[in-house]
């Protein structure tokens, strides 16, 4: 396959998973805004800013965060490459470039999605930020969703799984760290009701509620959560997951292909990695700092990918 | 008042290929016809076929408005049109091929030197080059108008990349999705393996040195280009890759392409980009869109290219009075297709019957194309002839003129019912070892009442051709 394919068929993915991001995110956001305010505590608005990792370009365009600047933000303003309106669009655009690489039904997918956005769009302002947000959660799933019941299982299938799962685990470090930012000034919340409150909401933001209650009962604490979205294969956004996954369809790509690459070392010595890693040691490192490093090496990781396969040098 | 010929009745009565399509209509009322409007409408924007006009914002992605009423011809009509495109594609490179060799048409005083050789379009870069089978244009688009029930014209030749086989191609899909009725109740010639054949042609001209078999891509601008939906629909129906200049380079004599299993050989590469940019070495040095040492690769028998760089000149408007002529030259034989009569504004007898019958005549800019740069006097205002005047009087030579064609009608569906609208004829000519024609094309129609530009870019859309069976 051409070398620009692969590179298309990787952002569709990324796209489409960075546009649920930027949902969770707001949902969490949202959730976290609910809750009684404690006096003192730094706006929760912020600390979605800094963990979404693009805070810079918001405080330019806006100034002081506040709630409607921020669903914009999110939401809709293209000044945001990460918005939900711009990551749609561009996963969409790069569906065009490649039509010939999806399906009927993978393509109409994602054209629905851009279409709608549209319309969603032109009636800006009279809509509630839950609906925006299952409306994205819906529109992934569909994505995903006719890509997994109709693509050929070849070389572009691997590339599109790559960028999902480099993407999510991306994506769970962040929500996982706006928790952190938000306890950060005032450690005695910490093992409070507050703070059992909040993690439950980020659970409710990933989905996972239910499935965290399923593998583990009781008392929600930080180690049970960490240890959930980090550490246990079970669970579908864990960090160990998604490397995990990518490893796999590296392997994969490796046969079709019959030759090894960097980007598939790489990915084998990071899930080495969180496979020796227990929730102590976690902790030990601090878990704001871990997790920071992990967004590090999913970058490099990142780059790494695109000498290996995207860029047509070899 | 001039009376145009209308495609569906003769006077009161019916033509023949209509016979079946007066019953359809009439049980066909206004909002079932509205209903089956907006499904097209939203098939064809779910499938994404859509094009961009050039700098004027607005929506990216207009659809090209679809007819739903058929163009039909008989099987004996269609028999003629096939062997006059048939016979005008061959002169047409026997002609290039002659001018980028002898020029035996020149010194045979047929055609002026000038004309050719200072043509804008003429690659001196290919002179004394023979593509393989001898073929330069391997994609002919003959525009053909109708003005009689037997009267077909040559309105112009398009040698390089005629653009718009997607929407005969897939005007013809949603006609069969939407009423497979009238497909069990007329017999309708199928078109649908235009671009098998398509790929097949373009394998057949693959260069000396490919010793396999030759693999075959197509270069496209990008997705920014108006006509990308057409070039990744047609890379899809072949299953060839779709290529942009970035993923192509060259190396030991051959042309590669990127791939994440490393460099793969490209044997034969359908552009769908103007000459002008295919190599910066070679042509313009700004172009970002082509391939680096392609033309070193194409004149040593490494790559085909297809149209062929240089086809441009056979297609040009001056060059387009001569068709004719090429025809009796090269082939020996009648043109079974007329030209439309075409005064040359560079020529002094012309020029003055041109700008004293300016409110008669349509002009054109001889290498303006999608009716931009274009006159059409009876239609026009005053202000806007005399406008046009200067111009012409300031660059004779770059203008010719031709009557204002009585352009054939067929019904068509606008929003108080029926109504019949003027259309032309775009068919798409295969050559390659073989000369090829499937039996339809597309058929552009004017959409508001009265004009007769049926351009996508100047409110035109598309109707279904059909072509009966015996």
């Amino acid at each position: 396959m051409l070398s620009r394919t692969a590179d298309n068929l990787y952002w569709i993915a990324r796209y489409m998973e960075r546009a649920e991001t930027a949902a969770r995110l707001l949902e969490v956001g949202a959730r976290i805004s609910l809750l009684p305010s404690a006096s003192g505590y730094r706006s929760d608005w912020d600390s979605l800013l800094r963990a979404s990792g693009n805070g810079a370009g918001y405080t330019e365009k806006y100034g002081v965060p506040d709630q409607k600047n921020i669903e914009s933000w999110f939401f809709f303003d293209r000044d945001n490459p990460n918005s939900v309106a711009s990551c749609i669009t561009a996963a969409r655009e790069n569906g065009r470039i490649v039509r010939t690489a999806l399906t009927t039904q993978v393509w109409d997918a994602l054209n629905t999605a851009f279409q709608e956005l549209r319309q969603i769009e032109a009636r800006r302002g009279v809509q509630e930020l839950s609906r925006l947000t299952d409306w994205v959660m819906r529109h992934s799933a569909m994505v995903r969703g006719s890509i997994d019941a109709t693509l050929l299982r070849n070389d572009g299938y691997n590339f599109l799984n790559i960028g999902y799962y480099l993407e999510r685990g991306d994506s769970t470090a962040r929500l996982m760290d706006v928790k952190y930012y938000v306890l950060l000034p005032q450690v005695d919340f910490v093992g409070s009701g507050l703070d059992n409150d909040q993690w439950s909401m980020l659970l409710r933001a990933l989905g996972s509620h239910r499935a965290f209650h399923w593998a583990y009962g009781g008392e929600i604490t930080a180690a049970k959560i960490a240890h959930f979205l980090i550490l246990n294969p079970q669970s579908p956004r864990a960090l160990i997951t998604c490397v995990a996954g990518m490893a796999n369809h590296m392997g994969r790509l490796a046969k079709y292909y019959g030759r090894e690459t960097p980007a598939q070392a790489a990915a084998q010595a990071l899930l080495s990695e969180i496979e020796r890693q227990t929730v102590e040691t976690i902790f030990d490192e601090g878990l704001h700092e871990f997790l920071l490093r992990f967004v590090g090496i999913s970058a490099r990781l990142g780059a790494i990918i695109h000498d290996s396969y995207l860029s047509g040098d070899m | 008042m001039t009376t145009y010929f209308n495609e569906m009745y003769d006077g009161a009565s019916v033509r023949a290929p209509y016979a079946r399509l007066g019953d359809w209509t009439a049980a066909m009322p206004a909002d079932r016809r509205l209903e089956k409007q907006a499904e097209a409408e939203a098939l064809f924007r779910r499938i994404g076929i859509t094009f961009a006009v050039y700098g004027e914002g607005g929506d990216p992605d207009r659809l090209i408005p679809f007819d739903m009423f058929p163009r039909v011809f008989t099987n004996s009509e269609w028999g003629k049109l096939e062997r006059g495109i048939k016979q005008r594609a061959r002169a047409l490179n026997a002609f290039l091929v002659d001018v980028y060799g002898r020029a035996e048409i020149v010194r045979a005083g047929r055609i002026p030197a000038k004309l050719v050789f200072q043509n804008e379009a003429y690659e001196r870069a290919v002179a004394g080059f023979i593509p393989p089978k001898g073929v330069y244009s391997h994609i002919v688009g003959i525009d053909i108008v109708r003005t009689g029930p037997t009267d077909f014209f040559v309105l112009e030749d398009n040698c390089r990349t005629p653009s718009g086989v997607s929407y005969m191609l897939e005007s013809r899909e949603m006609m069969m999705r939407m009423f497979p009725e009238l497909f069990r109740e007329n017999r309708i010639e199928p078109v649908d393996r235009y671009p098998e054949v398509l790929r097949r042609t373009l394998a057949s001209v693959a260069p000396a040195k490919c010793d396999r078999e030759p693999t075959v891509v197509i270069l496209t601008p990008g997705h920014f280009n108006s006509a990308y939906y057409e070039h990744s629909f047609l890379a899809d129906l072949m299953g060839v890759e779709l290529v942009e200049g970035a993923d192509l380079f060259v190396d030991g004599g051959f042309v590669w392409m990127r791939t994440t299993e490393g460099p793969k050989r490209v044997d034969v590469i359908y552009r769908r980009i103007d000459d002008a940019f295919i190599d910066p070495l070679c042509f313009r040095p700004d172009s970002m869109l082509g391939v680096p040492g392609l033309m070193d690769v194409y004149r040593s028998g490494g790559v085909s290219i297809c149209s062929a760089p240089g086809a441009g000149v056979a297609d040009d408007k001056a060059i387009y009075t001569y068709v004719p002529e090429m025809v009796r030259f090269y082939l020996g034989e009648e043109p079974i297709l007329q030209n439309v009569p075409t005064w040359k504004c560079g020529a002094a007898d012309d020029l003055k019957h041109v700008l004293a019958n300016l409110g008669d005549l349509v002009v054109k800019e001889v290498h303006g194309s999608g009716g931009y740069g274009m006159l059409v006097g009876p239609k026009s205002t005053k202000a806007e002839i005399e406008e046009f005047r200067e111009r012409i009087k300031a660059d004779p030579e770059n203008y010719i003129a031709q009557p204002t064609l009585a352009l054939s009608t067929t019904p068509t569906f606008v929003e108080e019912g029926i109504a019949p609208r003027h259309v032309d004829l775009r068919p798409y000519c295969l050559v390659g070892e073989r000369i090829e024609l499937v039996p339809g094309g597309l058929t552009r129609v004017a959409l508001r009442e009265g004009s007769l530009v049926v351009n996508s870019s100047q409110g035109g859309g598309v109707k279904d051709t059909w072509v009966l069976a015996e």
